[in-house]
């Protein structure tokens, strides 16, 4: 009797330990950046912030540079998530639909960049943007961001079309429709949540991009919100308050796009990465 | 943006006409020989072996060459030829470092494998409330941007008015009181751990628990009639019906750890006295840093020989799963 008591409650009660333990830091974040400064630093934590206040958000957001540095990140997120989209809807057509001659080393190269340790060749791309004269500017990340983000784009997105019945391409173009027709009118609104999904893995990973744009911007005027994050605690000594601002604006729209398009991101990228 | 990928592929198609004789026209696109795929895979094909082609063969060049700041900012080139990685290779430091690399990430790796496990298993075994609420946690943790991650874990871990610090003093450890997490070797990588982990976890976890949802209901009932226990039904079923789920996360999670610079770098910079320096890190801090850019170059070929050797195994399994579905 009592050992079936615990075996009924044992899995509840560390689910509740484990939900605890993953959601405090992300609430210890937020709780810090609206507690007054008194409460930071004291001898005993305040657990709830009980007299709110937006003084350090208006401390991160007023730091020198800080929309120049929304601006960029906001860019070369942008920029290289739409690029990849629409290289990798072309090629993942092809992949999923198409058989044809280098069709296999085309998946095969794809597969070799997607797990290319990006973070080791940093050096190499360095040398080849300093002799190209373009340090300190933005269409070198938004170039390397892309190559990043392009070959899981390409492979998750192949998922997606190949996902969608030929037979529904095919009466499409019974009917009448050219193959682009076909593809426009009705293979193109059923990859609209898988786009956004893909585009979602994209977007984090371009958000959160560091040591590139790390040695490829020393100029503040050509750096992204990683680096302004990283570099806040030495620019403001131990100001957790405003540090902590600073994280919860630059994790809330990421947040926010994660927990919308999560359960469709994850199915995507199972389906991906796991074939059966 | 559709409108552009529509045009482009409506510029894309006359070939298409011409090429395949009308009879065959409906499966022209199937059809060897006809223009359209490589007018379609032409941009990612050409982006992505031209610019990675590109900083591979560079890196290699680059690893040839003794460039320094001297040269550097002369511009000069000289060659070396394997001088670099006789040298790398000579130095302890450099083995040091890859064992610590190898020791870090099977560390990490087998602590989110067997955590995210257990999450999985128990998210199949709750009810539905509960099973939301935790799902819920690990979205939080698996969304949170990692860089943002970085800066609360230093917050968390911080030597004054850090919460752990605190919470381990009231808990009765009171030497942890004002303990510094960054001053040591151990407590660093502690930290880094602990940051991976919990970041890494939810992926391992959602993804088991949906694999565990595609198990025919009927293998357990068979296993429960042959009285197996928790762990047999576990060995005797889950496992070897996840067998590729299990192969496929373990060995992203081993690239993905082995490769790690943001984590690794912000907490510390590989400090103290480069004491937490992973490859990839000691690639960076050798070349960037201390300007040796040639020898950087080296050791960043070496570390992907590392990484290829470690990944070996699956890579191949994966090519050649490849090859029999083509």
């Amino acid at each position: 009797m009592r050992r079936s008591l615990f075996g009924r409650v044992w899995p509840g009660a560390t689910a509740v330990v484990l939900f605890l333990a993953f959601v405090f830091p992300v609430y210890w974040m937020f709780a810090t950046a609206f507690k007054a400064n008194k409460d930071i630093v004291g001898d005993t934590p305040v657990w709830f912030p009980t007299s709110p206040t937006t003084e350090h958000f208006r401390r991160a957001v007023e730091a020198d540079g800080f929309w120049t540095f929304v601006t960029n990140s906001l860019v070369t997120t942008l920029v290289a998530v739409l690029l990849s989209l629409v290289i990798a809807l072309l090629a993942s057509f092809a992949i999923a639909r198409m058989r044809f001659r280098g069709r296999r080393g085309f998946i095969l190269v794809m597969m070799m960049a997607q797990m290319a340790p990006w973070e080791v060749m940093v050096i190499a791309y360095y040398m080849m943007v300093r002799d190209a004269d373009m340090l300190n500017s933005l269409p070198p990340l938004i170039a390397i961001y892309t190559l990043c983000v392009l070959p899981f784009t390409v492979l998750t997105l192949r998922g997606y079309v190949a996902a969608v019945p030929r037979e529904l391409e095919e009466s499409a173009m019974v009917d009448g429709c050219t193959r682009p027709q076909a593809f426009r009118k009705v293979i193109f609104p059923l990859l609209a949540p898988g786009l956004m999904a893909t585009s979602l893995f994209g977007f984090i990973t371009t958000w959160n991009e560091f040591p590139y744009v790390l040695i490829l911007s020393k100029d503040p005027a050509a750096q992204t919100l990683p680096l302004w994050l990283t570099g806040f605690r030495t620019t403001f000594g131990d100001d957790w308050g405003a540090t902590m601002a600073a994280s919860s604006l630059f994790a809330v729209p990421i947040l926010i796009l994660f927990v919308i398009l999560q359960r469709r991101a994850v199915g995507g990228l199972t389906s991906g990465a796991v074939k059966g | 943006m559709s409108a552009q990928t529509e045009e482009v592929t409506a510029g894309a198609a006359p070939p298409a006409g011409r090429g395949g004789a009308p009879p065959v026209r409906r499966r022209d696109g199937r059809r060897a020989g006809s223009a359209v795929p490589y007018l379609l895979i032409l941009p990612a094909a050409v982006f992505t072996v031209l610019l990675l082609g590109w900083i591979m063969v560079e890196n290699g060049l680059l690893s040839l060459q003794n460039l320094n700041r001297r040269q550097l900012i002369r511009r000069a080139t000289e060659w070396t030829g394997l001088g670099n990685y006789t040298d790398t290779l000579g130095n302890s430091d450099f083995w040091r470092v890859t064992l610590r690399s190898i020791v870090f990430t099977a560390a990490n790796v087998v602590l989110i494998m067997v955590i995210g496990c257990l999450i999985g298993l128990l998210l199949a075994r709750l009810g539905k409330k509960l099973r939301l609420l935790l799902s819920l946690g690990l979205v939080l943790a698996w969304a949170m941007p990692v860089v943002a991650t970085t800066t609360v874990f230093q917050w968390l871990f911080a030597q004054r008015f850090g919460v752990v610090n605190y919470v381990l003093d009231r808990l009765g450890w009171h030497a942890m009181a004002d303990y510094n997490w960054t001053g040591g070797q151990f407590s660093t990588f502690f930290v880094i751990t602990v940051l991976i982990v919990w970041q890494s976890v939810p992926f391992v976890a959602v993804n088991l628990y949906a694999a565990t949802t595609t198990i025919p209901q009927e293998l357990y009932e068979a296993a429960a009639l042959d009285g197996a226990g928790v762990w047999k039904r576990f060995t005797s079923v889950t496992f070897p019906f996840l067998r590729p789920f299990f192969l496929a996360t373990t060995f992203l999670e081993v690239i993905w750890i082995f490769k790690s610079f943001t984590q690794v770098f912000v907490i510390n910079e590989g400090g103290p006295d480069r004491l937490t320096e992973t490859l990839p890190v000691y690639a960076f801090v050798e070349g960037m840093n201390n300007q040796h850019f040639g020898m950087g170059s080296a050791i960043s070929i070496l570390t992907i020989l590392i990484l290829v050797t470690m990944t070996a195994y699956y890579l191949r399994l994966v090519l050649k799963q490849e090859e029999d579905e083509l």
